[in-house]
């Protein structure tokens, strides 16, 4: 077991009030397996990993339940343990990756400037290594592509160079938060299936946070599905994709406009909007956009419960 | 109806170039050909999508057709007439029949200003209405894309997302416009409220007899919505036909690779669709590739494509491509 989420609760003081971003969640992560975290904005999946990584730093903020990594505690773990730990076994990948690099110094510089600290080796060693890493992520010059600045690359290629940087230490555990958002698909398609080949040769987990349905079913081996800071329904992608069971999944997967055969007139749209946390619905979060909810939605928080796949409704529980 | 017979917007070889730099910069004075050679038919009631990678240009063509940006070459004709180089009074007349839609509703929606008095402003400028008749189509418009009578008086910080692309929606509709040119206009929305937009439009196209050119990355969505897709790279269209069939049998081998590079959920078990991927990038066009513009990232390019410019031409009726090869 690389990871171990238990009861995950982050909450924000605001001045309108306490946010529950995060309100009970629960995964685990085998090595080298793939978990695809599907939500919409605010849905909380950004904030479940940030805890994850403990880049929750705001005084604002309370971080309840626990997050074991290989079997550590890393809930209330000092600064400096954390500190060698990301960027070491835990590496993390954004979304925009103009923002993840600096953009006063080359790439190359700054690769090698995250090996170098967490492995004691010289200058030149650690430059050697950023041109492996950067061949390894497709630059088709990575030597000349080391004296580059930021500005210079494409969208595609300041991604490839920031996995370049995650992957500088060889990760147990990679952290990928919409890394292909910003990216136009024919971009998106090579840094999807770079993730897979990494996957395969550096056996690292990952976690994979997206809002495309299409690429967590491309990518991930197991889903998390996420609705305003609980997770809704989780399984593996063959069941979550054929037999989808809570009714947010099966609204979403359905509001997706077909690529291929006819073309439906209307769109089987959601109504309504991703409520806001300040002022979640009182019961099932979802219930006031659900199609099918009924008196016990009004009330009660349905929990999500055991097994593989699991979908937390009530209406899934009575069948 | 003869209005079907006639476009209600064409254009003939437009060309938009922007120069940059100045003669003092490393360079020198530099031209971009931002879009090339374009002549795009579109006809009333259709809804023609523009699709391509960023840096395409399509964003800029959307901008030339509504005369946003000025034209550097060719024409652009409105119901037969040239506007091509009409200046920005004579246009005013032509504006409350030709809209847009921006992307991002929070930035094209003035915070300090009510939504109310936003949609109303383009009845003030161009109807001659009473301030009680305006008030009376700002509801009328607000009940027509899905908003409540109260919201008005709201500032745009008030709503989520999806509520403020309605008013834009609703500000670009008011002046009872012949054409809207949408920008990606549900790219910044989630997932589970884009459908709900799309639908809009659809619905104010049939009650309003709307023609749409509508621009999206998201390709699922430009099938969805559009009767006509053109398919631009680097300033070009490369194809062009009926979306349902270019989206089943695309000819241009970069229409094949965009296609096939967009993940869709399946299923059943995953290698049935083949994919294609493109190596390399988008090629700058401050130095477009010679020949055809595709070629370095063509998997099918031979020595023809790279001295010899194809031109888009019509293999099939309603199917165009610009390919020495393509698949037909």
């Amino acid at each position: 077991m690389i990871l171990s989420v238990r009861d995950l609760r982050v909450s924000f003081r605001t001045n309108d009030g306490l946010v529950r971003a995060i309100d009970g969640v629960s995964f685990d992560l085998e090595e080298s397996e793939i978990l695809g975290v599907v939500g919409e904005s605010g849905s909380g999946k950004t904030v479940s990993l940030l805890a994850v990584m403990g880049l929750i730093t705001d005084p604002n903020a309370d971080i309840e339940g626990s997050i074991r990594y290989k079997g550590r505690e890393l809930v209330g773990l000092p600064a400096r343990e954390l500190r060698r730990l990301r960027g070491n076994e835990i590496a993390m990948i954004f979304q925009d990756p103009m923002t993840a690099l600096t953009p006063v110094y080359t790439v190359g510089w700054q690769i090698a400037e995250q090996i170098r600290a967490h492995r004691n080796i010289s200058k030149s060693k650690a430059m050697d290594r950023v041109e492996e890493l950067l061949a390894e992520v497709n630059f088709p010059n990575p030597h000349e592509a080391m004296s580059r600045y930021p500005h210079q690359l494409s969208g595609g290629m300041r991604q490839r160079a920031v996995i370049a940087m995650a992957l500088s230490c060889n990760p147990a555990l990679l952290v990928a938060d919409e890394p292909t958002t910003a990216l136009d698909v024919t971009v998106q398609a090579g840094i999807l299936d770079l993730v897979r080949k990494l996957r395969a040769t550096h056996k690292s987990a990952v976690v994979f946070i997206t809002h495309d349905m299409g690429v967590v079913s491309e990518l991930a081996d197991r889903v998390m599905v996420m609705y305003a800071g609980r997770v809704v329904e989780r399984g593996s992608r063959a069941e979550l994709f054929s037999d989808p069971r809570h009714p947010y999944t099966r609204a979403l997967l359905g509001s997706i406009p077909p690529l291929t055969g006819e073309k439906p007139r209307r769109l089987p749209a959601i109504p309504g909007s991703p409520p806001s946390l300040l002022r979640l619905p009182q019961g099932c979060a979802f219930g006031p956009r659900c199609p099918v909810h009924y008196e016990p939605c009004a009330t009660g928080k349905p929990d999500l419960g055991g097994g593989t796949h699991a979908a937390a409704c009530f209406r899934v529980a009575q069948a | 109806m003869t209005d079907k017979d006639r476009p209600i917007l064409e254009t003939r070889s437009l060309g938009k170039r922007f120069s940059i730099g100045t003669r003092f910069s490393a360079e020198g004075k530099r031209t971009v050909h931002a879009v090339d050679n374009v002549s795009l038919t579109v006809w009333r009631g259709e809804t023609v999508g523009l699709v391509g990678e960023s840096g395409c240009g399509k964003s800029t063509l959307a901008r030339c057709l509504v005369r946003l940006h000025d034209i550097s070459d060719g024409e652009l004709l409105f119901e037969g007439e040239d506007i091509t180089s009409k200046s920005l009074s004579e246009l005013r007349p032509l504006r409350r029949r030709l809209q847009m839609v921006f992307q991002d509703p929070s930035a094209s929606l003035n915070p300090r200003r009510r939504v109310g008095d936003l949609v109303a402003e383009p009845l003030r400028i161009h109807s001659k209405l009473s301030s009680n008749e305006i008030k009376k189509r700002v509801a009328e418009l607000f009940d027509l894309v899905g908003l409540l009578p109260d919201h008005v008086m709201r500032y745009p910080h008030e709503f989520s997302g999806g509520q403020r692309q309605r008013v834009g929606i609703a500000r670009a509709i008011a002046l009872n416009p012949d054409l809207v040119v949408l920008d990606e206009p549900v790219s910044a929305l989630d997932v589970s409220v884009q459908a709900q937009i799309v639908n809009l439009l659809a619905d104010l196209q049939e009650k309003l007899n709307l023609t749409y050119i509508f621009i999206a990355h998201d390709l699922s969505v430009v099938r969805q919505v559009s009767t006509r897709i053109a398919v631009m790279y680097l300033g070009s269209i490369v194809e062009e036909g009926p979306a349902e069939e270019v989206f089943a049998t695309p000819a241009h081998p970069y229409s094949q690779a965009l296609i096939s590079a967009v993940p869709v959920v399946e299923t059943t078990p995953s290698g049935t669709r083949k994919r294609i991927i493109l190596t390399g990038d988008v090629p700058s066009p401050l130095k477009p590739p010679s020949g055809c513009r595709f070629h370095p990232r063509c998997p099918i390019a031979a020595e023809r494509c790279r001295s010899e410019r194809p031109q888009l031409r019509e293999y099939r009726p309603g199917r165009k491509v610009a390919c020495h090869f393509p698949t037909v």
